[in-house]
């Protein structure tokens, strides 16, 4: 019965709510240049939208430079081919503007209407205006210092013997630069799980090291590869692949968090793993010629400052966190701001673009009409009532209400607080924190939250202050 | 109403929609029950949550009141529910200074899925207030009415 009286209570102090109409700039703003980045600029500009593509290297293609063999049985084209071909349509295309070596360091606006600044690296800004902004920063490997890596130049990340493999030479990124020489190798180890991949899944790793052991096998059958694993996650069809590779011979050795892999160094200068092996609880010692570490995917560096400047949430780990995961998954809360990619969290090439060509459909259902109805259940200030405080400037945290020196406010003082109807995102922040009582959050009215608590009590809700 | 059927206490919940109200929701549907005490009154985000409402959702009747918003950190609007907290912690102390005990008004932070914790939030929360006894300011009304009535 509470229930019903209290439901008609705020029915009766309800009020229609209007919308406004804004014009939407029809281009977008996509920061990252990597698969994900160009495949959404891409299918952007194919429906005939102009794209500003930014990327913070002075090269496009992002991890994709660094992939170069294809998952066997199940992608279409090799990597680089893919990058050319992207790189290609994307350079070609008029409608995209690339900004390379460019990163993103004010935007400010709404959906339809952003205005950015990109900032290049000898410190030229740019100021840009586009209707929609699409996330694809991507991801990196991560380089810690566990099992060794770094110590000794035969302890390898996977994509670092990835590179090895595709081109058999240096490797600029170890401290100690060596050739190695497949021929020698007899033995490779390669311990799965490392880092932070103890805390989550990084998706793409148990994959990449299956890719690269079936690839090593394929080189030179009569290398030993065993896999230090905690539990294989080769996602949906890719179980094929460790199929494929206990068939040519892979050996797969379960360890758990009470019993990691031992590396070390002999005073020999040999390389010596002690694993235990769960099922014999037996301590074998290996002096493998290669060890490889599964080192996740981790957010790039820039990830956290780039969500503070589009004011967009990150999770514990620091990767974007969409709206919903399963109903809006490849958009943020705040309308208008798209992701894509590993930006989101580590996923296959195949995956990242399909989500960008999602990203950039979920956009252009903004950019394909003219103009955009914005407000409803916003935040409203009653000039007559602001004293101009700031305190709902300070509150916001979309930094939205500012002081309009055009309005009278109490007293007749010039200065009112204003809400920009289309920017306000309704959580009523401001309602709260305002001393006067000026602001009132339509649809949440004091009269319409209050009376529905009133009714509960059976007491009329009454009016007591001047204004309202 | 009858009366023998009327709940002993009046605690009224305002839930943000994102969260705590989509937790209660969820409650509903997996079936778990909650004390008939409790009131719900949805709020966009906890940070709407204005301090004279809750003193005069206090000052009206309700023994107890309960804030429930999203987990810190995950809140819709960013950091309503940070709001809230303060000024929850600003509501116990103006009611401890007119003898009120600060324990009736309390913050709870949950997710949407978090139905179960909902229910168990509101149970531990209504069997405090009914230890507690009602509110100083229902005491005192209650005595009128019956004046009144005799």
């Amino acid at each position: 019965m509470d229930l019903v009286r209290m439901a008609t209570a705020r029915v009766v102090s309800l009020e229609p709510l209007y919308k406004e109409t804004v014009p939407v700039r029809q281009s977008a703003l996509v920061i990252g240049g990597g698969p994900a980045g160009m495949m959404a600029a891409r299918t952007l500009a194919e429906q005939g939208f102009p794209v500003h593509l930014v990327e913070r290297q002075d090269t496009l293609g992002g991890s994709l430079r660094n992939t170069y063999f294809a998952i066997p049985d199940f992608d279409t084209t090799t990597p680089q081919q893919l990058l050319g071909d992207l790189t290609a349509q994307i350079t070609e295309n008029p409608r995209i503007t690339c900004h390379l070596q460019t990163e993103i360091s004010r935007t400010s606006g709404f959906a339809g209407n952003f205005t950015s600044t990109l900032r290049k690296n000898n410190g030229e800004k740019t100021e840009i205006e586009h209707g929609v902004t699409i996330v694809a920063t991507g991801g990196q490997e991560y380089r810690g210092a566990e099992y060794g890596y770094g110590s000794h130049p035969r302890i390898l990340t996977q994509s670092e013997l990835e590179t090895l493999l595709a081109a058999n030479a240096k490797l600029p990124t170890l401290a100690d630069p060596l050739e190695i020489d497949l021929e020698s190798i007899k033995q490779t180890i390669m311990i799965q799980c490392v880092g932070p991949a103890e805390q989550y899944c990084a998706r793409t790793c148990c994959t990449t090291a299956l890719k690269n052991a079936l690839l090593l096998k394929e080189r030179k059958p009569e290398i030993q590869v065993i896999v230090l694993y905690k539990d294989i996650r080769t996602y949906g069809f890719y179980e094929r692949l460790y199929k494929a590779a206990r068939e040519k011979g892979v050996i797969f050795l379960r360890y758990d968090d009470a019993h990691r892999p031992q590396v070390q160094l002999t005073e020999e200068e040999i390389l010596q793993i002690k694993v235990t092996e769960l099922t014999f609880q037996k301590q074998f010692t290996f002096e493998p010629d290669l060890v490889v570490l599964s080192m996740p995917l981790v957010p790039s560096d820039g990830n956290r400052t780039l969500a503070t400047t589009l004011k967009v949430p990150v999770d514990q780990d620091g990767w974007f966190l969409e709206a919903h995961v399963k109903l809006r998954p490849v958009e943020f809360a705040s309308d208008g701001i798209f992701l894509a990619g590993v930006a989101h969290y580590p996923k296959m090439l195949d995956e990242a673009i399909v989500q960008a060509q999602a990203a950039a459909s979920r956009a252009v259902t903004i950019l394909a009409s003219p103009e955009r109805k914005a407000g409803g259940a916003i935040a409203q200030v009653d000039p007559e009532l602001c004293v101009g405080c700031l305190t709902c400037v300070r509150v916001c945290p979309f930094e939205i209400p500012r002081i309009n020196t055009q309005v009278q406010g109490v007293g007749g003082l010039w200065g009112a607080a204003y809400i920009e109807p289309s920017v306000c995102q309704g959580c009523g922040t401001c309602v709260a924190a305002c001393p006067a009582e000026a602001i009132e959050l339509l649809h949440y009215r004091h009269a319409q939250v209050e009376s529905q608590v009133f009714s509960v009590f059976e007491v009329e809700w009454i009016d007591r202050t001047r204004k309202r | 109403m009858a009366q023998g059927t009327e709940p002993h206490m009046q605690i009224v919940a305002f839930c943000c929609r994102y969260c705590a109200y989509a937790a209660a929701d969820l409650a509903g549907v997996l079936r778990l029950t909650y004390p008939p005490e409790i009131r719900i009154v949805q709020i966009p985000c906890t940070g709407r949550l204005d301090t004279l409402e809750v003193l005069h959702t206090l000052e009206h009747g309700a023994d107890a009141v309960m804030v429930a918003g999203c987990l810190e950190g995950d809140c819709h609007f960013q950091r309503g529910n940070i709001e809230a907290r303060t000024r929850v912690k600003r509501i116990k102390k103006l009611i401890t200074e007119i003898g009120i005990e600060p324990e009736r008004v309390e913050m709870f932070n949950m997710s949407s899925a978090m139905g179960r914790q909902f229910a168990e939030a509101a149970q531990e929360f209504t069997q405090r207030i009914t230890a507690l006894g009602p509110s100083p300011l229902n005491a005192e009304r209650r005595e009128k009415t019956e004046i009144i009535e005799m």
